[in-house]
Parts: C-alpha cells; structure tokens; sequence
C-alpha cells in the first residue's frame, strides 16, 4: 500500500534511503528500529564521501586552503545547528559523540563542581541508562541523593508529587523528552516549571524527540539538551550538547588536550573560549559537516509532514496489532502522548524468540531491556520486544510486522 | 540461507514445551548458576554425585526457548555420565558451538547437533550456552583435576 499524505510521498522517501531496499533472509528488510539508529538517505551518504574527497584536512590547526575549507564547514554546521534548535549562539552549541556522551559532560562538568552532600538529582524511571548511570557515579562521588519521578501503568510520568519531588534541595532535573522504551511524550512544561521554581537547572535528553518533531530550547526553557546525529539520519559518532552560556562559562572543561587550550604552561593552563573549551582533540568532524546535511534533509521534508505521516502510521499500527492474539502493548493508549515507538509482548513467548522469527522474515524490531531496566521492572518484564518507526516507514511495514507475530503464534501455539 | 525451521526445530520447541530434568533437587551436591544479561536467560542447576558420577540432575530457568531448550537437552546427556566424561561431552558441545569451528564429528553430539545452525547467529550463542556455563559455575572448584 502506498500512501500520500499532502506533500508528504512515503514512496519518495523511501527510494532515497538504500538499505530499505536490501533483503535479508530473502525477503525485503522492514526496518523497525529507528530507535536505535535511524538509516542514512543517499544525500548524507554522498555528503561524507564528498567531505573526504574534497575537503579532508584538521580543523582550526592548519593556514592552507584545504583546512579553512573544512574549518568553515565544520563551524558553518554548527549554526546550522544553533539555529535548527533556536539556540542563541552557536557558541553555545558542542559538539558530542553523541547523547551519552553530552550527559556524561553536564554530569562530570556541572555535576562535580556543582553538587553536595544535601543536594537533590531528580531523574525519572523511564530514563535511558545513559541518563541515571552518569548522575549514580556523580551522587556516589559528591553526596547527593537521586530521587525519580514515577511512571504510572500506562507508562507516564506520575507528577502528582512533583512539588514534594522537586524543592529547594533539587539542583538539577535530568529528564527524558520522549521515551525510547515506550514512546511516551512527556509533560516537559510542567515539570521545568516547577524546576524554575526552585532553582534546579533542567537537563533534557532529546534522542527520541529531535529526530521526529521540531525542538526550540528557548522555548522548552531548560538549561542543557543533548541529542544524537545518527537517530535523525545523520552519521554515528556525532551528538550536540547545547548549554546555556553562563552555564558552559562557568564549567571546568571535561576533556583536556588539544583545541581546548589557550595557553599551555609547565604547570598550568588555560582554557579556550567555547565552544572549544569542551571539544580537546581532532573531533568528529565529518560528523559535525555531515550533521548539517541530516537537518537539511529533514526540514525539507519538513517535520510537520513526518509527524502527520508518523502519527497515521502509529495510529494504524496500533489498531492493526491489537487483531494479534495474546499481543500485550506497553505504553500511553492516548496516541496524542505516544511518539513512534511501540513496545510488546506476545502472550508468554520470550521477545527473543519473536525477533528470532521475525528476523528470518527479514523484519528488523529491537529485543531486549532498551538499556532501560527501571522502566522494564516498572511494567513488570525483563525484557520487551520494540517496533520503532520513522519517516521511511509504511502500511507495508506494519503488515509485514502483523503478519510476523501472527506467524510466531502459530510456531509457539501448539 | 537459515530459516525458522532450522532455528526453531520440532525437537527445540518439543524440550522448551517439555523440559525434561526441569525440577530443583531438595539435595544436591553441586550446584551453578549462570545468566545471559541480553536476554534476560537464567539456569540455576544442581548435580547429585554417586562417586564421580552424576547420578542425578536437575534444573530451574527461565528465558527464550533456545536456552531453555539447550539447557533440558544437555541434562539429558549428562545424567549417568563421570564428571570427567561430563566435561569432555559440554567442552566438545562449547566447541560446536563456536563460530570459527567449521567441522565437527557430529555424531558424537547426538540430538544437540540441533543447536548447529545457531552458531551463524552470534548473539544467540549466548542463550544456548547458559547452561554449558552454569555447569562450568558448579564444577569450578572440583575442575582443577581435569585441566
């Protein structure tokens, strides 16, 4: 089935992203674990390549004509950048290997020099490993306690005790935009609200957000965010940390070595202005200029076209999995609160042995904890099953993948 | 080109149905535990010993039906073998399992020759071999007189 959406050719789409075309076990990929990563259209591809040809040289080191060009490049992707997420300036904008990497920053950074034993992280429980693992090391080296934001049965935040949650001792709030386990958008006003109350900075985990729908910072009104390139059709191993500047100024640098530094002496240094002041050695930067080509991408697509195209396929997907017998879906019913992710279990047969079977029918879905293990002993399981969608996605998809589990219960039902 | 049928063979489904020795011994003489964090795959087994034999086994464990499969499969061959036999047959089961091991006389493994296939799957390896390393967890003060 091919669907067209006003401007919005899911067909189109699709024939600019070369490993939708691939068959594995014989049978055309559907690819559902955008999630995890997303896949690369011809135009980023072509873009690295283009990068190594024509302008592959360190940047802000060499006087020739090839570094300048790679420099402006690099610096040119970060306004792009600044501007894709209305920061400020682009001085505001650091480059990252990726999400992981930026929390781990604000952590170690912000975190070691700003928290004490009476202090207060307020975390939630859906969040990605990534989001409490580096704020443990934080608490378990300055004192400071962590406390979390609960989930209700349908996987949203429960804020009735957000006041109580979050007070004068909380100095920051490291919270999820949208769930990668189970989808769920969250009440971000509320709770930077209620942050802005009592002074605690906001740090907003944007990975499964920045992909799908247009974000402002100045809007959102938190104090750092962070989000990953190869979630949103860019090259892996190239993230953005946005910080307020009074913020980032105030930070020590996380990273020493090169490109960090002004001035080196035998017993002390002293650091460069930011960006660089968090970027030490020859950073990614490919990436970062390819980065650049990834938002181009998607903002002509344009991102109230994805959301609606999203919005319709989730909408089918999930009237066309519940006829699955015996399929339990994790997550908002609302699908007002639900981004494109949709997380399940088949009757009591393992989530192993479903992407078993779905892989041999070359359907590509995600097993496992989603590195979120609070999330998945809140719901009670050890593990689920994740069909995660994106632009590229279609009707087809979500029929083969019906059709999938439908075969799974005829393997396991004896 | 590996299929469902070849992963997922009667005889797979049949042990993960039917466990066989999937019941906890009240005593026991030895007893590992081992878990696969991927998946979530968990054995715990226990061994009775009659002399050096293993005159009885027993296992609990939850997980995909290949490491539940595996693992009922294997107690059936390690009941009434010596402890030395025991770890030549789950060393030369570990070593099919491996995916640089091309030829391997097969029929030595009997119906856990089953398994083969799973070898092309590398992050399944894992679940198949849950028990194999919960035997290891169970024998590993007693394993220096065979090294």
């Amino acid at each position: 089935m091919s669907e067209k959406s006003g401007l919005f050719d899911s067909e189109m789409i699709r024939a600019q992203f070369p490993t939708l075309s691939l068959t594995m076990s014989d049978k055309p990929l559907v690819y559902l674990d955008s999630a995890a990563t997303s896949q690369k259209p011809v135009r980023v591809i072509e873009a690295l390549e283009a990068y190594y040809r024509e302008s592959n040289s360190n940047v802000h080191r060499g006087i020739y004509e090839l570094s300048r060009r790679a420099t402006e490049a690099y610096e040119k992707s970060r306004n792009r950048m600044a501007q894709f997420i209305g920061a400020t300036s682009p001085q505001e904008i650091i480059w990252t290997k990726g999400t992981t990497e930026g929390i781990n920053l604000v952590a170690n950074s912000w975190g070691m020099n700003n928290l004490s034993a009476n202090d207060e992280i307020l975390l939630t429980t859906m969040e990605h490993h990534s989001n409490i693992v580096p704020w443990q090391l934080v608490a378990e080296r300055t004192g400071a306690t962590i406390r979390y934001m609960e989930m209700d049965e349908q996987g949203r935040l429960n804020l009735d005790n957000l006041e109580e949650l979050c007070g004068e001792r909380t100095k920051i709030v490291a919270c999820t935009q949208v769930s990668n386990s189970l989808g769920t958008i969250n009440p971000l006003e509320q709770i930077i609200a209620r942050a802005r109350v009592v002074g605690a900075l906001v740090l907003i985990d944007g990975a499964q957000a920045v992909p799908h729908q247009p974000v402002n910072v100045a809007e959102l009104d938190c104090d750092f965010y962070v989000f990953s390139g190869h979630k949103m059709c860019g090259p892996t191993g190239i993230g953005v940390l946005w910080g307020r500047k009074k913020h980032l100024d105030s930070m020590p640098p996380y990273q020493a070595g090169g490109e960090m530094i002004k001035v080196v002496q035998k017993h002390q240094s002293t650091w460069a202005d930011l960006p660089h002041k968090f970027e030490a050695g020859t950073p990614n930067i490919a990436g970062a200029i390819v980065l650049a080509t990834a938002v181009d991408f998607l903002e002509e697509v344009g991102f109230d076209a994805i959301k609606r195209h999203e919005d319709q396929l989730i909408g089918y997907a999930l009237k066309r999995l519940r006829k699955v017998n015996n399929l339990r879906i994790f997550g908002p019913t609302n699908p007002d609160l639900r981004s494109s992710v949709i997380s399940f279990q088949l009757g009591d047969i393992h989530a192993l042995d479903v992407s078993t079977i779905l892989d041999a029918e070359g359907i590509a879905i995600r097993v496992g904890h989603h590195c979120a293990q609070l999330a998945m002993e809140h719901l009670g399981v050890s593990v689920t099953a994740r069909a995660s969608f994106y632009l590229y996605n279609n009707y087809d998809d979500v029929d083969r993948l019906a059709e999938g589990l439908e075969s799974v219960n005829r393997i396991f039902t004896p | 080109m590996t299929s469902i049928l070849s992963l997922h063979q009667q005889l797979i489904l049949d042990h993960y149905r039917n466990p066989r020795n999937k019941t906890p011994l009240a005593h026991y003489d030895l007893q590992g535990t081992a878990t696969n964090p991927l998946c979530g795959d968990e054995v715990t087994l226990q061994l009775n010993l009659e002399g050096e034999t293993i005159s009885k086994i027993g296992f609990e464990g939850k997980g995909c039906s290949i490491s539940q499969a595996a693992a009922s499969m294997l107690s059936t061959h390690l009941s009434g073998k010596t402890l030395k036999e025991a770890v030549l047959f789950v060393t030369r089961f570990r070593t099919m399992m491996d995916p640089s091991t091309e030829e391997l006389d097969a029929t030595l493994m009997g119906n856990l020759v089953a398994f083969q296939g799973v070898q092309k799957f590398p992050l399944k390896i894992r679940c198949v071999l849950v028990f194999y390393e919960a035997f290891q967890d169970a024998i590993k003060d007693r394993d220096q007189q065979w090294k």
